[in-house]
């Protein structure tokens, strides 16, 4: 009895340890060891040998071949020549983020690791944006790193520009709202893989359903999948499909959730609905909506469902993703090249969401409290 | 003439009341509420008549109708559930315990971090993170590029970072504390599955747990904890610290108390993390892909294995996404007031 006692004691003194080590041992051992062992494996060529396999030490061969050597145009793209208007953009682009840095640094109030960040992330958006210039144009085709940003970026403000706009029709005084509710969440319960199945029957060209719409708009012998952007655009349907049902609804709950008393007040004094909206509604769900922006934003770097079965990357590659670059190059053994195009993905998404951690969602949410 | 139509014009357009909506902007959002209701059903429609389909009538071109357009014909249920009835079913009985065992432990042990993160401090020291880090690529490295055998290089691993806490811990200043636990823990999902994959492959391969249950159980509780510490945080901390209080005046334990009074306060919230836990590994497909490949295989892979070597199997297609769908959306219209409620106080305060 008093053995069992000091054995309770000792659990209620340990409580605040035994509740958070499960949490902490299951990401060191499911997340920062792997990490670990990527990271070796990007400096490293796998090669199948008797009794299993050896891992020879190449350096950073496998980041060479793919930033600069023959696997340059499946991870880059293939470049043209920038032009006058390229290059303006750039330079506008470049003088922002010196404006801004500079005002930073002027203000003093952000420290030294605030000044690298934003240093490290204008660094990374401006090196985005000129390869994304650069791989528009003639003879130009964009690699997997520009689809993927293309996919996110795109496939985001859609998704959180229809999602916002169902959620205020929605939250209006409207008969069956929670059917409606009930029926756009489905979209998000349907298995990814489902999906691009789904779409790849509806899309296709002589079985689908929409076949005599396409051939009433004179497009019936348009095959999408054989041209980039139309095989992009097809993916593009297929995420926005799934995934505006989540923004949906949390944005629906956030309108639902704003002060009754002020949305009336405004009306009263005659505000008519853009002014009710952009006075009361959008800085009452600003925090949230940059929240689940955030959230939608690390979902969507991680693509790789729809375009391996819709259009299996192609046509060539491009409708391909960095997952699915990744995992390409894992199927043909070559694991250093899979995991530096996945280590390349994890750092294009880290410097992208928290930058918008940094930037978008704080401030949203310190302009709520203040 | 203007007059008259003026007012017709005031009459379609603004509210007879306040808490009214006014006739034309009603029919508006009805006429786009209902399009988007079209968008989202007709390819479960779709997906529906097609199940009810013979291979004939899918690859002659599209038919609408059941019993107009086409005969609906019960072969490829018949296939799934008669033919090839049990390897139909394993996959769904694996799905099941996998998604709802990982959701099970995920939803558990991130409410206890996230509910240990607002409640206790916790300070822990930078350089022993770090040295810890260090020692652990030691190891990595140790073991694939030197040979060295892992048991060894553990032990070896582990004896040093004793070491560190003894000696070196004690003299060192700078700490993390909770804040920076919290941002890692949530970091931890950006991470893209591709990235750790291979190195939890070579793990399980290494236990001999490839192709098991415990293998994708344990991989999704790791993949779906930092959602579920994100998500429930804020409901712990909107929970008024003066209940917890007294009951430990009571003499009640700290775990009596968050299973006796915190986790039913935080109901709304468990039930909607659980729900999207539980969607998110239901429906995941590339780690399964590399985890298991018959004895533990799930149901997107079955979904994926449909399109096999006789081309895609439209038909016994549809009905495994239909009998995936099923369950799912049965639970969400149960939980539906609850997911609302649920999601927003996490997406709140972030």
């Amino acid at each position: 009895m008093r053995q069992h006692q000091s054995f309770a004691e000792w659990i209620d003194r340990a409580a605040g340890q035994i509740m958070i080590w499960p949490a902490v041992l299951i990401l060191l051992a499911f997340s920062i060891f792997p990490l670990l062992v990527s990271a070796y494996l990007t400096v490293t060529r796998f090669r199948l040998a008797p009794g299993g396999f050896e891992l020879r030490y190449v350096g950073w061969l496998n980041f060479k071949k793919l930033l600069f050597g023959s696997q340059q145009y499946h991870l880059l793209g293939t470049f043209s020549a920038l032009t006058a208007t390229d290059w303006l953009i750039f330079a506008l682009a470049a003088g922002t983020a010196a404006w801004l840095f500079v005002g930073a640094v002027r203000s003093g109030t952000v420290g030294t690791v605030g000044l690298i960040g934003r240093l490290i992330a204008a660094a990374v958006l401006l090196a985005l944006l000129l390869l994304a210039l650069a791989v528009t144009g003639d003879g130009a085709f964009p690699g997997t790193l520009v689809v993927t940003v293309f996919y996110v970026l795109a496939g985001v403000s859609v998704q959180f520009l229809l999602g916002l706009g169902l959620a205020l029709l929605c939250a209006q005084r409207i008969l069956g709202r929670s059917v409606f509710r009930v029926v756009f969440f489905i979209p998000l319960t349907v298995t990814p893989v489902g999906i691009a199945y789904l779409f790849r029957m509806l899309a296709d060209v002589g079985k689908g359903p929409l076949t005599p719409l396409l051939a009433a708009f004179g497009l019936g012998e348009v095959s999408w999948a054989a041209d980039p952007w139309s095989a992009r655009l097809v993916v593009l349907i297929g995420d926005t499909w799934q995934w505006t049902p989540f923004l949906f609804l949390i944005l629906l709950a956030a309108v639902e959730n704003q002060p009754r008393d002020q949305v009336e007040a405004a009306r009263l004094d005659g505000a008519g609905d853009w002014q009710v909206f952009r006075d009361v509604t959008w800085p009452a769900i600003a925090p949230v909506a940059a929240t689940v922006v955030l959230i939608r934003l690390i979902e969507a770097f991680k693509i790789i469902d729809l375009p391996n079965i819709l259009t299996n990357g192609g046509p060539g590659i491009a409708t391909e993703s960095l997952t699915l670059h990744a995992f390409i190059a894992w199927r043909t053994q070559d694991l250093g090249g899979s995991a530096a195009v996945g280590y390349t993905l994890l750092a294009v998404a880290v410097v992208c969401c928290v930058s918008f951690f940094h930037f978008v969602v704080r401030r949203a949410r310190a302009h709520e409290r203040p | 003439m203007t007059d008259h139509r003026a007012g017709l014009w005031r009459r379609l357009t603004e509210p007879k009341s306040l808490d009214r909506m006014a006739p034309l902007p009603a029919l508006l959002t009805y006429a786009a509420l209902i399009a988007w209701s079209v968008v989202v059903l007709f390819p479960l429609y779709w997906l529906l008549i097609t199940s009810f389909k013979l291979p004939v009538q899918v690859n002659d071109g599209p038919d609408y109708l059941p019993f107009l357009d086409f005969q609906p014909s019960l072969h490829a249920w018949e296939y799934l559930f008669v033919t090839v009835g049990s390897d139909t079913l394993r996959p769904y009985v694996n799905s099941l315990v996998v998604a709802l065992a990982s959701t099970v432990l995920a939803t558990l042990i991130g409410s206890l971090a996230a509910y240990a993160l607002v409640r206790v401090r916790y300070r822990v020291k930078l350089g022993a993170v770090l040295a810890f880090l260090l020692i652990l690529a030691g190891v990595v490295v140790g073991v694939l590029r030197f040979g060295i055998d892992w048991r060894v290089a553990l032990a070896a691993g582990t004896a040093l970072m004793l070491l560190v806490l003894l000696t070196l811990a004690p003299r060192l200043r700078t700490a993390v504390g909770n804040e920076d636990i919290q941002f890692w823990i949530i970091s931890n999902r950006i991470l893209p599955p591709v990235v750790v994959v291979l190195p939890i492959y070579m793990m399980f391969q290494r236990l001999g747990l490839l192709d098991t249950h415990v293998a994708l159980i344990a991989t999704y509780t790791a993949v779906n904890l930092p959602i579920v510490v994100w998500l429930m945080r804020d409901f712990f901390a909107s929970i008024p610290v003066d209940l917890e209080e007294s009951a430990q005046l009571d003499g009640a334990s700290r775990f009596g108390i968050v299973f006796t009074i915190v986790l039913p306060l935080a109901r709304a919230g468990l039930a909607a993390t659980f729900l999207l836990v539980l969607i998110l590994a239901w429906n995941e497909y590339l780690l399964a892909l590399f985890l298991s490949t018959a004895d533990a295989q799930t149901m997107p892979l079955l979904v994926a294995a449909q399109n096999a070597t006789r081309g895609p199997q439209w038909w016994t297609m549809s009905a495994l996404i239909l009998i995936m769908i099923a369950p799912v959306i049965a639970l969400t219209a149960l939980l539906q007031r609850a997911i609302a409620r649920g999601l927003i106080v996490g997406a709140v305060k972030g």
